[in-house]
């Protein structure tokens, strides 16, 4: 198999700007006060991913998972190491897809797809499939800020997966949608996987991870602390503190009963 | 003593990181079991086949700047005929927008320079000056403006999907040339029926000052878009400028009075040439405008001696210009998606 993705060494940082009027930042250089304040949102990552391979990205909100899949989309770059990626990559980032909101559904449909390397003639060919799956039907020339968060989350899920890339980028996407179309969309993610394509799928959800990934990668305040096989990985997560131990068995347990419903 | 405090700050740091580490197991804890069944499973089914993937290993965010724009024509296409639904939507004129606005102020200067200031008398076909320079200003300053305002307007995308961000200025100058474009037709129109006299120098000028025109409309349309990100003032600056730049450049009034106006003050002569604009706006009426005067070595005065040198001159200036805005937006770039 053929290496996806390479990520070597990568951090990057990011300025917070606490004063954007002069006027403000008068004020604050008076008092002493920060004008602007780093941080390292992803410290040092590095990791290879070959292609087939199903990655889960676990960790807290806020340690850096959607930082890193914009730097493996390319919406960021890194401040420091390399990444390099095979392929065509399409993917939901953040909770959303890019839509440009005075657009109707179609018009950021046919825009979406061009942007994630499609042709016209593709795009026409998957047309109604995308549409179809999205389930958005009548709405689909209506202005997608009138869209619900869970019809804005399905088009741009829908448009991503049917885009036939080779790597494929999940973050929390699915978090708005309902049950059945979550139960559909993780279905579509399995035949994909079938297919070959790389997938990186971020949830918080154990169970749903272990069922999806072969791998899982753990971020903690912007740095790697595990790569390696899913149980272990989850089993990181938990901590195993040995004052806890009643209530990661219940953890354990909730996460099977998860599992059946 | 400091090297004590110091000792101590250590310390109660190297205590808070272990804190620090404990809370955030106990969170991670939390959240997953909040979270366990939050996702549905579903168990993979089937064969997992092999995917060959022929393409090499890349950056996924190269640097490619407008030749990429070049490349993505479809894209860009889409972002263009999207602005330009966009920009009249919700109006009952539309379209008919972008002639009545340049028609009305074509109409005010020809009243007051023309009628009431009397700047055309001497000048034949005055009105066809004023209006081969006003198309052409018109393109630069809708392109300026709107390209300004263009990465801003489209955060939504900048934020989340991997384009060449050139695209977003680029599309506002394509946007800008279609609004345009059926006012040079007018023009033309009108140079055929008030009778146009080829020569190659017309055709020379034409080339020289649309190649003038698209290279410094493009590089401030770089610039300003990356540096509007960073300092939202600069879309307030851009708007204030172009309120005035109709005026600094010679088609109300003719080249000849700056020139006199060169005799006493030299550095404000050297000052208003320097703009590339006025070097443009003059080589399209020595297209236009000229060829379709019957005495025309009465009017040589209505240019500079040097207007070719100065043309080739501008062109050179403003390709440098483009290499280092195309740099500059580089460089900024990748400080988008923090500064949005």
């Amino acid at each position: 198999m053929a290496e996806s993705i390479v990520v070597d060494h990568v951090t990057k940082d990011f300025t917070m700007h606490y004063h954007r009027t002069l006027k403000q930042m008068a004020v604050a250089t008076l008092r002493g006060l920060p004008l602007k304040e780093e941080f390292q949102a992803v410290n040092d990552v590095s990791f290879t991913v070959e292609q087939g391979e199903s990655v889960g990205l676990m960790g807290l909100n806020g340690s850096g998972k959607s930082t890193l899949l914009k730097l493996i989309n390319g919406v960021m770059r890194p401040n420091q190491g390399t990444i390099r990626t095979r392929g065509r990559i399409a993917g939901l980032i953040a909770t959303g897809a890019g839509f440009h909101p005075q657009m109707t559904g179609r018009e950021n449909l046919y825009l979406n797809g061009a942007i994630l390397g499609m042709s016209e003639n593709e795009i026409n060919g998957k047309f109604d499939e995308i549409v179809e799956f999205a389930g958005i039907g009548k709405f689909l020339d209506t202005p997608v800020s009138h869209y619900s968060s869970g019809m804005y989350a399905r088009l741009g899920f829908a448009i991503a997966i049917h885009v036939d890339a080779d790597i494929f980028l999940a973050d929390e996407v699915l978090a708005v949608g309902d049950r059945p179309f979550k139960k559909k969309c993780l279905a579509k993610m399995q035949e994909i996987r079938t297919q070959g394509t790389t997938i990186f799928y971020v949830s918080h959800a154990a169970a749903s991870v272990r069922a999806m990934c072969d791998r899982v990668l753990i971020l903690e305040s912007g740095h790697l602390n595990f790569d390696g096989p899913c149980d272990d990985g989850i089993r990181y997560l938990q901590y195993d503190d040995d004052d806890d131990d009643e209530n990661s068995l219940e953890g354990m347990v909730d996460e099977e009963l998860g599992a059946d419903i | 003593m400091k090297a004590a405090d110091k000792a101590a700050q250590q310390g109660a740091l190297k205590v808070d990181e272990n804190g620090r580490r404990k809370n955030a197991a106990q969170r991670a804890r939390a959240l997953m079991e909040r979270k366990s069944d939050s996702m549905p499973v579903v168990q993979f089914v089937g064969e997992r086949q092999e995917r060959h993937v022929t393409a090499e290993m890349v950056d996924p965010a190269p640097r490619g700047g407008i030749v990429e724009v070049a490349q993505q024509h479809y894209l860009l296409r889409l972002i263009v005929s999207r602005q330009l639904a966009q920009q009249y939507a919700a109006s009952v004129l539309g379209l008919l927008w972008s002639y009545i606005q340049p028609g009305m102020r074509f109409a005010v200067y020809f009243f007051i320079f023309g009628v009431v200031l009397k700047t055309h008398q001497g000048t034949p076909n005055f009105a066809l000056r004023l209006f081969a320079g006003m198309v052409f200003m018109h393109f630069f300053t809708e392109t300026w403006t709107k390209a300004t305002q263009s990465i801003w307007n489209n955060r939504a995308l900048v934020l989340k999907m991997r384009v060449p961000r050139e695209v977003f200025p680029i599309a506002s100058m394509l946007t800008a040339a279609y609004h345009t474009g059926p006012q040079v037709v007018i023009l033309i129109a009108c140079c055929a029926v008030v009778g146009w006299h080829f020569s190659f120098a017309a055709v020379l000028a034409l080339l020289l000052g649309f190649a003038l025109l698209l290279t410094f409309a493009t590089a401030m349309a770089l610039y300003f878009s990356a540096l509007n990100v960073l300092y939202k003032d600069f879309q307030n600056i851009v708007s204030t400028i172009t309120q005035f730049l109709h005026f600094l450049v010679p088609m109300m009034y003719s080249y000849s009075v700056i020139a006199a106006l060169g005799k006493d003050h030299q550095a404000a002569y050297q000052l208003y040439m320097a703009n590339p604009l006025a070097e443009a706006v003059m080589l399209m009426q020595r297209c236009f405008w000229f060829p379709t005067l019957n005495n025309q070595s009465q009017f040589a005065k209505q240019f500079p001696p040097d207007l070719w040198s100065r043309g080739l001159i501008m062109l050179a200036v403003s390709c440098v210009l483009l290499v280092f805005s195309q740099r500059f937006f580089a460089r900024v770039e990748s400080k988008f998606p923090e500064r949005l």
